[in-house]
């Protein structure tokens, strides 16, 4: 490490801040995720296929990763929509409402799951205007995506919005002078423009809803096969001492939130790449 | 500091052609604001609604039972602890990322980021793994009769985890940023390390550090997923707020659920009045982002 230290940066201390961020690294989060690795490598291949792959955890992947895939699509396009808004268009209360996208970040999400569960019930400020059209969103899938909605919420308004408050005016300016109406800009000029960021801020929508568990387990209705998400199904394994099971259904998991991340770096630098 | 400023070319309101027609304005405005309405305001609404609805008395009765005391202790002892540590290993990774370079930064800011991108009951998993009865150190706690899984110890460890990134990936960047040249004059000035960081360097960054103690914080303390298993569920003794919150909800005592839902939706309120206070302080400290 001396090599890297001495050689043309005079400031101290690398060698304990550089040992201690490892130590610590490794003690938090390498050897316990490292277990989670071990402990799938001693389970026979049979036994691994037979936990990942039993019906009602096949059926708790299918709702898992439908209802993200819904709820990302949902903020994708809500998402755009609320960041044009906070950026071009002035209204009373911006500054409130711009605060208040990061709301799901900041709320436990056992609180916003028990609330989300009140106001969507049969008799909830929301619920009772669906019910009598025969829409039930407490305890049906249809629960689960509107959790997930909730918790994705900030993270397209929050990758596109720097990306709007960036957009050249000059360039919607040419498009206007090359005759075209505002449709055709946004459509053709811009939209282009926003693509990147509005993917990126969909895969990361999507990997926080899979994962997620507080906000969903109390508006989903959990009944197996139909509306059981598959962070439930590790939390009721490891409850019942099945060790084996969970980790086998967690590693599942583990391996589609790396592939995740590996989309999500793709993305991030292609829209980097684009900005410049 | 060198960060290039931006001119801003100012926009024209006026021209049809370069903005959108007043009604479409107003659609969007209104569809942008019933989407965050029916989303946001009314879930947060209701948590108070709920929680007052047999009346203040009943409230502070709720709040006033043992049960949501030793939550209320167990869920800031938790934080007290796990947040401290963060900080300093926080700090530590931005100095020695921000202001070295050496081989493999880019993969260790990637592991550094990995609790955020792993589902927290991933997090929950593994602690029982490690320390559970049958795991890698169970005989050998149990041999000692150290508790940790089922226990506070458990609860702490499983909250570090998900909370580890906030503090350092809040500071690598904002440390990067501002470079060496502040420190090095100081240590040609006559300054020692210790000296250097904490006249120079700490005064430079408080504001990220704040922020980013902030935002662990909150989440420290409402973490539900990480702790649900690895706490044992142990009433009086192993509920943190939030576990407490699903506890009653699910006996039906909504009312105690939702007040002490309540108090934890005044600390995701008071996390976002401190957050966007400090955005503006973090946005004068950096010409790079304007508001």
């Amino acid at each position: 490490m001396k090599l890297y230290e001495r050689k043309n940066n005079v400031l101290p201390g690398f060698g304990p801040t550089m040992g201690y961020t490892i130590l610590y690294l490794s003690l938090i989060v390498l050897i316990p995720l490292s277990s989670l690795v071990f402990k799938t490598a001693g389970l026979s291949w049979h036994d691994f296929l037979e936990a990942v792959a039993a019906p009602r955890v096949l059926a708790s992947y299918k709702i898992t990763f439908g209802a993200a895939l819904a709820a990302a699509a949902i903020n994708a396009v809500f998402g755009v929509l609320v960041a044009w808004v906070l950026v071009r268009y002035p209204f009373p209360g911006k500054r409130l409402v711009d605060a208040l996208v990061d709301l799901p970040f900041a709320l436990p999400t056992a609180v916003a799951g028990i609330t989300l569960a009140t106001v969507y019930s049969a008799n909830g400020w929301v619920g009772r205007y669906l019910e009598p059209h025969g829409i039930k969103v407490a305890f049906t899938p249809l629960g689960i995506i509107v959790a997930m909605t909730f918790i994705g919420l900030p993270f397209v308004v929050r990758t596109v919005q720097p990306v709007i408050e960036e957009l050249d005016s000059e360039i919607e300016e040419a498009a206007a002078c090359l005759g075209a109406n505002r449709w055709q800009t946004f459509r053709r000029v811009l939209f282009p423009l926003l693509t990147p960021s509005v993917l990126t801020g969909f895969a990361l929508a999507f990997a926080r809803a899979v994962g997620e568990y507080g906000s969903i387990i109390f508006i989903a209705g959990n009944m197996p096969m139909v509306s059981e998400i598959t962070p439930l199904i590790i939390i009721t394994k490891l409850e019942q001492y099945d060790y084996q099971g969970a980790t086998a259904v967690a590693t599942v998991m583990l391996v589609a939130s790396f592939i995740m991340l590996l989309i999500i770096n793709l993305l991030q630098r292609c829209s980097r790449r684009y900005a410049e | 500091m060198s960060a290039p400023t931006k001119t801003h070319t100012a926009r024209s309101t006026g021209n049809s052609r370069i903005t959108e027609p007043a009604p479409v304005r107003w659609l969007l405005t209104a569809t942008a604001l019933i989407f965050l309405g029916l989303f946001l305001v009314l879930p947060l609404a209701a948590v108070f609604s709920q929680a007052f609805e047999k009346g203040l008395e009943v409230y502070l009765a709720a709040l006033r039972e043992p049960d949501t005391l030793a939550s209320v202790k167990l869920t800031l002892i938790t934080a007290a602890v796990a947040v401290p540590l963060n900080l300093v290993f926080g700090v530590m990774a931005a100095w020695a990322i921000a202001k070295f370079t050496f081989p493999g930064k880019n993969l260790l800011i990637t592991l550094i980021d990995l609790p955020f991108s792993v589902s927290p009951v991933i997090s929950d998993l593994i602690y029982v793994l490690m320390f559970g009865r049958q795991g890698w150190l169970g005989p050998f706690l149990e041999a000692h009769d150290i508790k940790i899984v089922f226990a506070v110890p458990g609860i702490i460890l499983a909250t570090i985890f998900v909370t580890f990134p906030f503090i350092a990936r809040e500071l690598i960047p904002l440390m990067e940023a501002q470079g060496r040249d502040e420190e090095e004059a100081a240590l040609v000035l006559g300054a020692n390390g210790l000296q250097t960081f904490f006249r120079v360097t700490l005064p430079n960054i408080k504001w990220g550090i704040i922020y980013g103690v902030i935002l662990c914080n909150a989440r420290a303390m409402g973490e539900f997923g990480a702790v649900s298993v690895v706490s044992g569920h142990i009433r009086g003794e192993t509920n943190t707020m939030p576990l407490l919150v699903e506890i009653l909800y699910n006996e039906y005592q909504f009312v105690s659920s939702f007040a002490i839902a309540s108090l934890l939706a005044m600390l995701a309120l008071i996390t976002l009045v401190a957050k966007t206070i400090l955005e503006r302080h973090l946005d004068e400290g950096q010409p790079l982002r304007d508001d």
